[in-house]
């Protein structure tokens, strides 16, 4: 179910391309000049490939700037496996935390968008593939919840691999413990948007991701249940064109809409009034 | 004539000499008889050794047995007047998961597992117990059913784990896991989870959000088969991976019904016959329906709001984490 691109050998030379200076796009594999790229919030000028941000640069995009208030910020997991292949779970978390900065996949709390208060958890895919294990399907939970009790509406942003193996059986059972605190939001009368960015699989994907009630995507961005290697090798047929991208799955009615990068606050912000503020609502009661 | 596994080699011979002396002697040769005697306890003690020292790894292929008891064989040892039920209403029929409401005891009930199929026909019909998204519609429509008619769940856990394949991409695999995980949670009658064999992942997991979670003794439930945790994780250099790999990767995985009782996740351990259950399912069978008579009747009195809210909190408890400094 989790679906890691394998991480490249760290001693694997390479010709030395000035140190950030270019990029190379995913989608269409022309190099790019980096501040063409970051002008344009990462987004290939050539394609429209919307190339994977990190969890602070899409708070900065979505949320009104300095309201964001994060919680749960210090959690940690305490490796309830004992985990360990080529190095420790404990050391693999420690290195990731050096490398993105972030302690954990993914960032949540409390935030306003075009005014209007939400709560906010964004994946971070540079942090193990965004997998989910104990502080991801938590602070997910912590969100839900909170959202619930202060009848505001839910948002998550994902960018994952899937269930994160290195907490085994704990890790799949973030994904029944994710979708309950959806299914309880849900009873509450307020809306849950789910934004799908490249990529979406497995354990996040089969869990919260996909129960937005309103799912939005970024364009060519893949999407899917079990990674295209893994059906590649089960099914030993080559497949399809656009499989498993954003569009692919537009076209199959599993998401609502795709939206550019740059319209992506603004079509939020539209959804939010549109969705917010019904006959559900507890003030609406009082009147 | 029993399908032996690797490990299992050494009684595979001694049970063997023992058919074939049996074969000699007839019943008559009173000195073949006691040497047989004295050979089938030999084989037992050896089983038993073998058994008490046994690996994740080869749990992971007693679970996966071809003779192992599936679904619709303990649904026929445990239950009465069972009737299938077929089709997600949507799309299709999907073979990999049965359906249906049979009778335990007294009580009628809904029950519902991953099949996996027999013979070669079969296993390809069934799709090596691998469900396709209507499998999973199927499963919610029976259990939204059950909830409406008032009759307890029971389910069945036994797959390698949701298919991948483009099919099953395009009608939507990870929403149909996901709706089901997040419906069940709002089920207001009693479910009661078994695992059977395999807990495939998400495949898995998508038939067992529940009250209780059992498992039988060689059980296993994990992430990510050994198989792929070991091609992903103990391939670094593009070394091809084997039964070495296998090992590490289900010792690391934790994925044994033993080890799943220690991480709190599950709530009872079902003992099987020497061997495995394949050796005798009547008695599996039977101890397994004690087991399910035993949580039924302890939940089959709770009032609605108290079910949900203790199911809510099983899971929603299930982390390890810690407030870092
Ligand atoms: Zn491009």
């Amino acid at each position: 179910m989790a679906w890691f691109k394998k991480e490249k050998s760290k001693i694997t030379k390479k010709v030395k391309v000035p140190e950030g200076l270019w990029v190379k796009c995913n989608s269409c594999k022309e190099i790019i000049y980096r501040k063409e790229v970051d002008k344009n919030l990462k987004v290939c000028p050539k394609c429209n490939y919307h190339f994977r941000i990190s969890a602070r640069e899409r708070m900065s995009l979505l949320a009104d700037s300095g309201t964001f208030v994060e919680i749960g910020q210090n959690l940690t997991s305490t490796d309830p496996l004992d985990f360990k292949d080529q190095i420790t779970y404990k050391e693999r978390l420690k290195e990731s935390e050096k490398k993105t900065n972030i302690k954990e996949a993914a960032t949540a709390g409390h935030a306003l968008i075009g005014n209007r208060p939400v709560m906010l958890i964004v994946l971070d895919f540079s942090f193990m593939g965004g997998s989910m294990g104990s502080v991801v399907g938590e602070k997910f939970v912590m969100a839900a919840e909170k959202a619930a009790e202060d009848f505001i509406p839910l948002i998550s942003v994902t960018s994952s691999g899937g269930a994160r193996m290195h907490e085994g059986i704990v890790s799949l059972m973030q994904m029944a413990k994710t979708s309950a605190s959806v299914s309880r939001l849900k009873e509450t009368g307020l809306p849950y948007i789910s934004i799908l960015t490249d990529p979406t699989f497995g354990g996040v994907s089969a869990s919260f991701a996909m129960l937005g009630d309103i799912i939005i995507a970024e364009p060519k961005s893949l999407i899917g249940f079990a990674g295209p290697r893994v059906i590649e090798q089960t099914i030993k047929q080559q497949l399809p064109e656009n499989f498993q991208t954003a569009e692919f799955l537009l076209q199959h009615g599993m998401i609502d809409m795709i939206v550019n990068r740059k319209d992506l606050k603004d079509t939020v912000i539209k959804l939010l009034s549109l969705t917010t503020g019904g006959n559900k609502s507890p003030q609406s009661e009082h009147e | 004539m029993h399908y032996y596994l690797d490990f299992e080699r050494p009684v595979a011979e001694l049970e063997d000499k023992i058919e074939e002396l049996r074969r000699l002697a007839d019943g008559r040769d009173m000195n073949i008889t006691t040497e047989i005697k004295k050979l089938e306890k030999k084989a037992r003690d050896l089983r038993a050794d073998i058994f008490s020292k046994i690996t994740p790894w080869q749990r992971t292929l007693i679970a996966r047995h071809p003779e192992r008891p599936y679904t619709l064989d303990y649904i026929d040892l445990l239950m009465q007047d069972f009737v299938e039920l077929h089709g997600d209403r949507r799309f299709s029929d999907d073979p990999a998961i049965v359906a249906g409401f049979a009778r335990l005891g007294d009580m009628p009930v809904a029950v519902i597992g991953h099949q996996k199929g027999r013979s070669t026909k079969e296993r390809i019909e069934r799709n090596f117990g691998q469900p396709h998204p209507e499998g999973y519609r199927k499963a919610l429509r029976i259990m939204k059913l059950a909830e409406r008619l008032g009759k307890p769940i029971i389910t069945l856990i036994d797959t390698p784990g949701a298919y991948p394949g483009i099919g099953a991409e395009e009608r939507g695999q990870a929403e149909a896991i996901a709706t089901n995980l997040q419906d069940m949670f709002t089920l207001k009658t009693p479910i009661i989870s078994v695992v059977i064999g395999e807990g495939g992942s998400g495949g898995a997991l998508a038939l067992s959000v529940a009250d209780r979670i059992i498992m039988l003794e060689h059980a296993v439930y994990s992430v990510i088969s050994p198989e792929g945790c070991a091609a992903i994780l103990w391939n670094k250099n593009g070394s091809t991976v084997g039964r070495k790999e296998y090992e590490n990767a289900s010792d690391a995985l934790k994925i044994t019904a033993q080890d799943l009782y220690g991480l709190g996740i599950i709530d009872e351990i079902i003992p099987e016959p020497l061997g495995g259950a394949h050796r005798n399912q009547k008695e599996t069978a039977a101890s397994l329906a004690e087991a399910l008579k035993r949580h039924l009747a302890d939940l089959i009195d709770k009032p609605d709001d108290i079910l949900l809210e203790e199911r809510y909190i099983k899971f929603r408890l299930i982390g390890e984490l810690e407030e870092a400094p």
